[in-house]
């Protein structure tokens, strides 16, 4: 670990009846919805045709898709995020479980857009990164889940489950 | 000749984001992404209405009207029958439907207002008071008997014991998905109520779900086998159908894939299409002789149902019905829904299940057989009020096909026959099953019959009643509106203001 990034904490408290955001391919449609409200889901707009009219979105939730199969990817918020390791600033840090963004600190050196082994990080429109933080700003259920049709990504507590 | 579209696509590109959701859900491939264009365009030509890309636009920006496009006006030569017209010029073939009759006939039951209780009879509250709305099905004993021990002798014949006088009618496996067939299990193991295989015999996976089964034989006999009789708490033999009384059942070949094929014991790819009658039965003798050869298989602990298609010598055909044995008499009216079948004959043939279900009720009364059989009716039971009123006009039960698929998605497009159906519910393209979540299928069958039951126990309360059993046959509950005294006469009830 850097230094500087010292007093991070980078194990997360997944004992503590963690929810996280599950996909299930099966029911999955791949009708990319779940895209869509993730890139309006902290605009501050009200409406989303205002907030997304001719944009390409850049979403931090985004459909893999193979062969007719299909499913959500977003961050896994790990027991010990690759991503936080990695981080040379401290922009990156494990809130709550949750891996958190800090944007002032992050510097756009993108090493946890490499580390991610899940592709999950990426770079914003502002050059800082980007990744799922659960919406935890906006209430009690991510816009993801909440606009997924056909209930393929789910909000769910797994506390048994390891990454 | 061109057909112009009945119902058009309407875009509002102010709204339209080009989310591509509309593109990618809709299977007749009505919307289409112009990438030089970078909008999205759409063919009215392909559209059947069946609102999956409005439903799930995000931003509102899609609805479907009904076209401006219209011939000369004319009362007798419709938009409807000129097209149909153009069509069969075309093609020369039979028109074909899905869902239920949706011409302007009477809807009995919206002329048909229920009773409350004001100052000299209570009414009872439900919150607050227990209110009974189980219901038992199956032929009721004549009398009591003693034992040499004095006490009352068991001498029921087997019965089947629903939360709600509500079940889900059949629909088979094959005509509509697995997960659609999985909600409705589900649904009904959880409601503890029941649901009906249809005529495509059971999936090995829904055999644990048997209590709330009931296992149909029908004139094609597919999937008919020992276990799957015993698999079952009732069978039903399906004489006749609402929507196409007269004509057995249709699954087009595309559609017996997989395991729809083995559970129906058919090769794949082999039109389904079941004989118009049980080949058989030719008079009440030969059915009394299958109702006890499915008796004697299941070792008489089956209630055995017979459905038949509301038609004109109804209450004849009824009284034979309670007199051969069978336990429980379901009734379809020309309502009733289908996946598939002749235009003219969905909306041309049988009567309406209200004036079926009283003539037959007071058919049975008449001749002291009422208590032989339990009578179900279905073929259009569309809320908790239209189930209030087939239970004060003698039903024992009621069946609901189209409205459940209602609460699975269903947007009564009636082209179930085209076999792409966008909620993954009358198709079998994997791509598309896979829309219809059990999860949350199962669920919204369960809130729908909740509610319903919440909303029966309200309207029993008005009126003063505590059980659903007093209130069958209850007919002066209820009062007509606007009906002729032909109508009353049948419908055996007083005129409002009456």
């Amino acid at each position: 670990m850097f230094p500087w990034a010292q007093g991070v904490k980078i194990t997360s408290n997944w004992g503590e009846n963690m929810k996280r955001v599950y996909v299930n391919e099966k029911w999955c449609l791949g009708c990319r919805l779940c895209e869509y409200y993730c890139a309006f889901a902290d605009t501050g707009e009200k409406d989303m045709a205002r907030a997304l009219k001719d944009i390409k979105i850049n979403p931090r939730i985004k459909i893999e898709e193979k062969d007719g199969i299909s499913f959500a990817v977003n961050c896994r918020h790990c027991r010990e995020p690759l991503c936080v390791k990695g981080c040379i600033t401290g922009g990156l840090s494990v809130i709550d479980g949750v891996v958190s963004i800090d944007k002032e600190k992050c510097v756009s050196c993108y090493t946890c857009v490499l580390c991610c082994p899940f592709g999950a990080v990426s770079p914003s429109e502002s050059g800082a990164v980007q990744k799922c933080e659960l919406c935890v700003n906006e209430g009690a259920h991510p816009a993801c889940v909440k606009g997924c049709p056909n209930a393929a990504i789910v909000y769910e507590d797994r506390t048994e489950a390891k990454m | 000749m061109k057909i112009y579209p009945e119902y058009e696509i309407m875009r509002n590109y102010d709204k339209c984001i080009n989310c591509r959701a509309c593109e990618n859900q809709c299977a007749n491939e009505a919307h289409e992404f112009l990438a030089d264009a970078n909008k999205l365009v759409c063919d009215d030509t392909k559209c059947v209405n069946c609102h999956r890309c409005s439903a799930l636009c995000p931003t509102r920006a899609i609805k479907i009207v009904k076209s401006g496009n219209t011939y000369k006006e004319n009362t007798n030569w419709s938009n409807k029958t000129l097209n149909e017209i153009y069509k069969q010029a075309e093609s020369g073939g039979v028109l074909l439907s899905g869902m239920g009759n949706p011409e302007n006939f009477p809807v009995y039951f919206d002329k048909i207002l229920l009773n409350a209780s004001q100052v000299t009879n209570p009414s009872i509250d439900p919150l607050r008071e227990p209110m009974e709305s189980k219901i038992h099905l199956g032929a009721r004993p004549k009398k009591a008997e003693r034992g040499a021990d004095g006490k009352i002798k068991n001498n029921l014949t087997p019965q089947l014991s629903l939360s709600m006088p509500v079940m889900f009618s059949a629909m088979s496996y094959g005509s509509i998905s697995y997960n659609a067939h999985e909600s409705l299990a589900r649904a009904s193991a959880e409601l503890g109520i029941l649901y009906n295989t249809g005529e495509g015999g059971l999936h090995e996976d829904f055999y644990k779900y048997g209590e709330n089964t009931i296992v149909q034989v029908a004139s094609g006999r597919f999937g008919v086998h020992k276990t799957y009789l015993n698999s079952g708490a009732a069978i039903e033999i399906k004489m006749g159908q609402g929507a196409k009384p007269g004509i057995g059942g249709h699954l087009p070949g595309t559609k017996i894939v997989g395991d729809i094929s083995a559970t129906r014991m058919i090769p794949e790819g082999t039109d389904a299409i079941s004989p118009a009658p049980h080949h058989d039965i030719y008079s009440i003798e030969d059915l009394r002789q299958l109702i006890y050869s499915l008796k004697e298989v299941t070792d008489y602990t089956k209630p055995v149902i017979v459905k038949i298609a509301a038609v004109h010598n109804v209450a004849a055909i009824a009284s034979g019905i309670a007199r051969s044995g069978a336990d429980i008499i379901a009734i379809d009216g020309f309502r009733g829904g289908t996946g598939a079948a002749p235009t003219r004959i969905r909306d041309n043939v049988g009567i309406p299940i209200e004036l079926a279900l009283a003539c037959v009720d007071q058919r049975l009364r008449d001749e002291g057989i009422r208590n032989n059989v339990s009578v179900v009716v279905g073929g259009s039971i569309r809320s908790s009020s239209d189930v209030v009123k087939a239970v004060a006009l003698g039903a024992d039960c009621c069946y609901i096909g189209s409205g459940a698929l209602a609460a699975l998605g269903c947007h009564l497009c009636r082209t179930c026959h085209h076999g792409k159906c966008n909620w993954g519910i009358a198709t079998q393209i994997p791509e598309l099953t896979k829309r219809l979540n059990p999860e949350l299928g199962h669920k919204r069958l369960v809130n729908l019959m909740n509610a319903w039951k919440h909303e029966i126990t309200e309207m029993m309360g008005g009126m003063g009643i505590n059980s659903i059993e007093s209130l069958k046959g209850n007919r002066l509950m209820l009062r007509g509106v606007g009906l002729n005294e032909k109508e009353l006469g049948i419908l055996g009830i007083k005129h409002a203001g009456e």
